[in-house]
């Protein structure tokens, strides 16, 4: 699935707008569930109900296995916060290193000030 | 906030922004303060790189720098926690645009990236944007993982620093 960490955010924030889904995502916190068991809990039709965790799944916030005839639905924050604390060490990574060519940049600076004007326009 | 320190002034730090465009690129930003051939120019010249592409905090070491930033050029970098276990990283230039756009290819393994830094300046500062395309999702995800585990030990560090300084860790 092509999507950068902000449209997952999106994603999920979409997902959260509604009521079922967020009583879904409560739901599956206390233990996994079947679309059947959430279905029958919410009082919904198994149609209704597999689109309400077709949005959740989307965004990354539930996934779901199928094992014979039933699929089972599991919270799938971890992967969320996964890949977001995968970004930032990235970003940390870069982060010192450009504060590292910050201190370069400053001297490069410094020396074109005192030796350089001449030579450039 | 302390304003006033005319012999010392503390230039703003700018923030860096790491995204990822698709499952296959990666998109890093920055903002220098300062020109586009100063910030252009410490990415090419290996004395200047040397000085900024292990930061301390990576607890590494870069063992050697070559850089021939000419199109077809190669480079090489030999970084090492010490010189016994040296890691190669090479590639080939295959665009270099004196101040505004440098292209490299990793070439280490078959999942190395081809890399695009663009440097464009306004009002005397260089916004950069380095681009990452990787060959597959996994190489991405494989490359993402590595830096992160080379920043981990930082984070143990500071870990043990905060609880030296008696901050609790409320998990």
């Amino acid at each position: 699935m092509v999507q950068s960490v902000k449209t997952r955010f999106d994603a999920s924030f979409a997902a959260l707008s509604d009521a079922t889904r967020r009583g879904v995502l409560e739901q599956l916190g206390r233990a996994d569930a079947s679309i059947t068991d959430l279905a029958e809990k919410f009082h919904m039709t198994l149609t209704g109900m597999k689109k309400h965790v077709g949005v959740l799944e989307q965004a990354g916030l539930v996934t779901t296995e199928k094992v014979g005839r039933v699929r089972t639905c599991k919270l799938g924050l971890h992967r969320l916060e996964e890949e977001t604390a995968w970004i930032e060490r990235y970003r940390q990574l870069w982060d010192a290193r450009f504060e590292e060519l910050d201190k370069v940049v400053e001297e490069l600076k410094r020396k074109e000030k005192v030796h350089g004007r001449k030579k450039r326009k | 906030m302390d304003a006033r320190r005319e012999s010392e002034p503390t230039p703003m730090k700018n923030r860096t922004t790491v995204e990822r465009k698709s499952e296959r690129e990666l998109v890093v930003t920055r903002t220098f303060n300062g020109p586009a051939r100063i910030v252009f120019e410490a990415w090419t010249k290996p004395e200047l790189i040397k000085r900024w592409w292990v930061p301390k905090s990576m607890d590494m070491s870069l063992l050697s720098c070559e850089m021939d930033v000419r199109v077809g050029g190669k480079y090489r970098f030999v970084f090492g926690h010490d010189a016994s276990k040296p890691m190669a990283f090479f590639g080939r230039y295959i665009e270099v645009t004196p101040y505004s756009r440098l292209v490299w290819t990793n070439e280490e393994s078959d999942d190395g990236a081809v890399t695009t830094v663009t440097f464009e300046e306004q009002d005397g500062k260089t916004l950069l944007a380095m681009h990452e395309l990787y060959p597959s999702k996994e190489a991405l995800d494989a490359a993402g993982t590595g830096a992160a585990d080379a920043t981990v030990e930082t984070f143990a560090q500071l870990d043990e620093l905060l609880v030296t300084l008696g901050a609790s860790v409320g998990r």
